[in-house]
């Protein structure tokens, strides 16, 4: 499903905790109100801290897969 | 369109403890300062309001790498304590080869450094707090700490903040 576009694309492959959440956190103040962040990462631990992530601050986890060692996630801005 | 939001309620009444961590630093090794710059830094990637005080061994983190000490045991103190770049783990340390294998076995993993997470750390707005009475203990002087230090304070301040905050940690 190609039918989302991204305000901004964030390749976070090779970052380990904490700083794919914090470049998130960065990057969510540079996308307008509902605007879309499609990121890459290889940290696995991101499967569980960008969900954690989402739902303390508030921003919908739009999908989230993992293929390999690779995980791709969309993230909207929400407040 | 006004919006009532957590800021405003917070000056109107009851102090929010919604989004506030406290953190203390007692320890100055690099693992545990690892661990504390990593929550500190997460939870201002959170959102939430971020203050780090400073105490004893902890006080090597936020210090420049100046001879610090003005009585003898000051000065002899003053000889062992490092910055945030020198700390070794507390374990295996073996006279400083520790502390060169795990910076060289994090690097080689691409973990953030030490002095990376501090600066992380401000960027983000974490308070950086540092106790007077270990200051006074250990002949340290405010200008002997970097600039990113917000304030020197005592533990009312400490537990001003703590009691406020959601998540108080102790490393």
């Amino acid at each position: 499903m190609e039918a989302i576009k991204a305000d901004l694309t964030l390749d976070l492959k090779g970052l380990l905790c904490p700083i794919p959440v914090v470049k998130m956190a960065q990057a969510i103040k540079t996308v307008p109100l509902a605007g879309i962040i499609e990121a890459t990462a290889t940290d696995p631990g991101v499967m569980a801290d960008i969900p954690a992530w989402c739902r303390t601050t508030g921003h919908k986890l739009v999908s989230m897969e993992r293929r390999d060692k690779v995980i791709n996630f969309v993230v909207q801005r929400v407040k | 369109m006004a919006v009532l939001t957590a800021p405003a309620l917070e000056t109107a009444g009851e102090p929010s403890t919604a989004h506030k961590a406290t953190l203390v630093v007692l320890s100055g090794d690099i693992d545990k300062l690892d661990a504390a710059f990593i929550i500190a830094t997460g939870a201002a990637a959170m959102g939430m309001e971020v203050t780090m005080f400073f105490t004893f061994w902890g006080l090597q983190a936020i210090r420049k790498p100046v001879r610090n000490g003005s009585s003898l045991f000051g000065r002899m103190l003053g000889l062992f304590l490092k910055d945030i770049d020198g700390v070794g783990p507390s374990k295996l340390n073996m006279g400083g080869m520790g502390r060169w294998m795990f910076k060289k076995m994090m690097k080689a993993r691409n973990v953030a450094t030490l002095p990376e997470l501090r600066q992380i750390a401000l960027d983000l707005g974490v308070r950086l707090l540092a106790c007077q009475l270990s200051l006074d203990v250990m002949e340290i002087k405010r200008e002997d700490l970097i600039d990113g230090v917000e304030d020197v304070v005592g533990v009312a301040a400490f537990l001003e903040t703590a009691s406020q905050s959601k998540t108080t940690l102790f490393i």
